[in-house]
Order: C-alpha cells, then structure tokens, then sequence
C-alpha cells in the first residue's frame, strides 16, 4: 500500500513538474475561448450549446497526455523495476489511473469553472455539468491509461490513440451530454453506471496490455 | 547490505527453453545456484544472457521447463528506470521506499558506489558511467538475496570495477546469490560459469 501511494504521488509528481498537467488545462480552456468567437455573444445559444462543447473538449483534452503516460516508464525501465519486486500489472495499471485521476480530471474539474464563466454557462448547469464530468473523468482516465499502455512503442501512437479512445467514449459523451437536457436524472444515472464499469474495467485491461507489451 | 534472508535463497532451473518474437533463445537450459554462490553468465552477443536474466526476473514467461526461485530478486540492467529531473539520492530513495530500505543502508549504498559526491546531481546530467552506478546503488540497497547483474561493468572504470567485485564478494559472504551476465570476467571467485551458445534455430 505505501509503494502504491509512492507511486501515485510519483504520477502527480510528474504531471505537475513534466507540464503533462498543463497541456489538457489549457486546451481546455480555449476551446471555451474561442467557442464564443465562432457563435457570437448570443448568451442563449452559448447557455444551450455550452455544455455539449466543453464535454468534447474534455474528452479530446484527455487525448493529449496519453503519450506520456506509459512510454517513458517501459523505455526507463521502470515497469520492468516494478515487475521484479512483484507488483502485479495491474496494480501498476491502477497506481497509473489512480495518479491519473489526480493528474489530469482534477485539474480539468477545476478548469470547468473557469471554462463556464468564458463561456458564460448558466450556474444551474454549471453544476450539472461538474457533478458530470466529476463522474466521467476517473472513467476517461482509465481509458487514457488503457490506451497508453496499448499503444506505447507502435509507430502513429498518438493518431492511433485518438482512434481508440474516441470511440470508446462515445457512451460516455451520449449519456454526459444527456445530462444537461432539462431533466438530467437518468442520464446522470447512465453516466455513473457507465463510468464505474469503465473506470473499473480499465486497470484490467491496461494491465494486460503492459503484460503484453513486455518483451 | 547483508541480506538477512528467513530461508536460503536458491535457484534452480531445469531444462529451460524460451522462445521470443518465432527464435528459440534458450534451449535445455539448466541452472542451480544456492548459498554464496556467484554465476558468471557468459557468451557472444545475442547468445541469450539478457534473456536468461529476464526469465529469472519474472520479466519473460519460459516456454517449457521448470523453473523454482527462493528468495526476493533485485535487477540491474542497461535501463536506469530513474526520474531524470530529480537529483540523484532522492531518485534513488523513491526505490529504497519502495524496497523498504532503511536510511543506513540507503547511505552503505550510496559509498559502495562512491554516489555520495553527487546526491544532489540530477539524474540527467550524470554520465552513463554514472548511471551505472546509481543503478547498481539500488540493487546494493535493495535487500534482495538474489541479484541480477546485466553487463555490470559496461561503462565502470577500474575504480569502480573494483567497488562492484568488492560489493559482489561482500553479497556472496553474507549468503547472497549473485548472476552476472557480462563479457569481462568478476575479479572475484565465481562459483560457475556458464557458457551460453547462440541458438539461432528458427521455430
């Protein structure tokens, strides 16, 4: 358990000092820049398009530290260091998300805020859309990491990063976007379900994929 | 250093075949090492050292054979696995944490390799030479009774050659198992040495 959470903190460490948490932020934060600049200041388009529009953000922002998030470990030897003292691939996979989730859906979380006000979202969805994203974000990590692990060392990782992710996030746009029609209840509903199979489906998957990227 | 094991560590290996990427690697490959014992692994490039260490290590499944390993196993291999942008003792301390090491014995470590007049050097301004060192710093530190040495004295000058043979010889003496895979041969008494022969055969 200590060597669990030395790892995670080595995750948040390393976002924070690499700039790996930075990049998605930023990203984030202008689309909903420039969002308004392509539809205009009309405050009730923007207040019922908004919302649709930093859900896509945040699922390709999280596109962007996929590249970092096993490579370097496989090619330091990292993993492999791990692997001899007897962690199972999974418990590294989780340790990855589990520093993931630090790493990037907070800071994301956080952005939304500032995302909303640019964007100029009503406050009623505001809290929609974070309760939403609160749900989908440790489920988008896991996908990140699941990816990561699958990709690492293939040539056009990041492009085919990009084709693995974006349809597996799809249920997770549906319901998410679903969220913010008037009654959100069993959207929310469906997000979480569908979150949680995710987000605990993923240290699986993503510790298979570093088994069978050893070599 | 002294690895206070609760059971002798041993490791024996019997009639071990592994086939990477459609090439039979090792064949009929039998190894037995207890108590003490230093294994020198020796043959040309690609004759399968790096393989048999990884096999050991975990890192590599074996494709017939058996296979039984008593005791914890540390490796120190061409991969540095250590954080480049922090200096080099606390790089170091995230794996003695790991290992669960105490501080005197993260401190033996650092001097066996003569480490300690660059502990606040970041990682990756250290020479490869360097590296080496820090790596082997953490094997030393790791507690482990078995030690997987690949191609140890790559990049060690003569000084420091001396301190790996010194730590080897410490290891051994203190009831430690220890398998180098390298081309020069350890200055020190080898229990074995195992020849490996290229296998090339195609499967």
């Amino acid at each position: 358990m200590k060597g669990f959470l030395a790892l995670v903190s080595r995750e948040v460490r390393l976002a924070w000092t690499g700039g790996g948490l930075w990049l998605p932020v930023i990203f984030y934060i202008a689309v909903a820049t420039l969002f308004p600049f392509v539809t205009g200041p009309d405050k009730a388009l923007l207040g019922r398009t908004g919302g649709g529009i930093l859900w896509v953000a945040a699922l390709l922002a999280s596109l962007l530290p996929i590249e970092r998030l096993i490579l370097p470990d496989r090619e330091a030897g990292v993993l492999d260091q791990l692997t001899v003292r007897g962690w199972s691939d999974e418990l590294v996979a989780a340790a990855k998300i589990t520093g993931h989730i630090f790493a990037f859906a907070l800071p994301l979380l956080l952005a939304t805020v500032v995302a909303s006000a640019l964007i100029g979202l009503p406050e009623a969805k505001l809290w929609t859309l974070l309760c939403g994203l609160a749900l989908a974000l440790p489920a988008l990590a896991g996908l990140s990491v699941t990816i990561a692990a699958l990709t690492a060392g293939l040539s056009g990782a990041s492009a085919l990063g990009g084709l693995l992710l974006v349809p597996l996030a799809i249920p997770i746009l549906i319901f998410g976007a679903g969220t913010l029609a008037e009654n959100p209840g069993n959207a929310m509903q469906l997000l979480a379900a569908t979150s949680l199979a995710m987000a605990a489906l993923s240290p699986f998957a993503a510790g298979a994929a570093l088994r069978a990227g050893r070599g | 250093m002294s690895p206070r094991q609760a059971y002798s560590p041993a490791v024996a290996l019997e009639n071990v075949a592994v086939i990477r990427g459609n090439r039979l690697v090792l064949n009929g490959f039998s190894l037995a090492a207890s108590v003490g014992d230093i294994v020198w692994i020796r043959g040309a490039n690609g004759s399968g050292k790096s393989t048999l260490l990884r096999l050991i290590a975990g890192l590599l499944p074996k494709t017939s054979g058996q296979m039984k390993i008593e005791g914890r196993l540390a490796l120190a291999d061409e991969n540095a696995a250590l954080d480049p942008n922090l200096p080099l003792e606390k790089a170091l301390n995230f794996w003695a944490e790991m290992d669960g090491a105490a501080p005197d014995i993260r401190e033996a470590a650092l001097i066996a390799m003569d480490l300690v007049p660059l502990a606040d050097v970041p990682i990756r301004y250290l020479s490869s030479g360097q590296r080496k060192r820090v790596n082997l710093s953490r094997l030393f530190a790791s507690h482990a009774s078995i030690w997987l040495l690949d191609e140890p004295y790559n990049g060690l000058d003569s000084a420091n050659t001396a301190r790996l043979d010194a730590a080897l010889l410490r290891h051994s003496n203190s009831g430690g198992i220890a398998l180098v895979a390298a081309h020069q041969s350890p200055s020190i008494n080898v229990a074995q040495s195992i020849l490996l022969d290229p296998q090339s055969t195609a499967v």
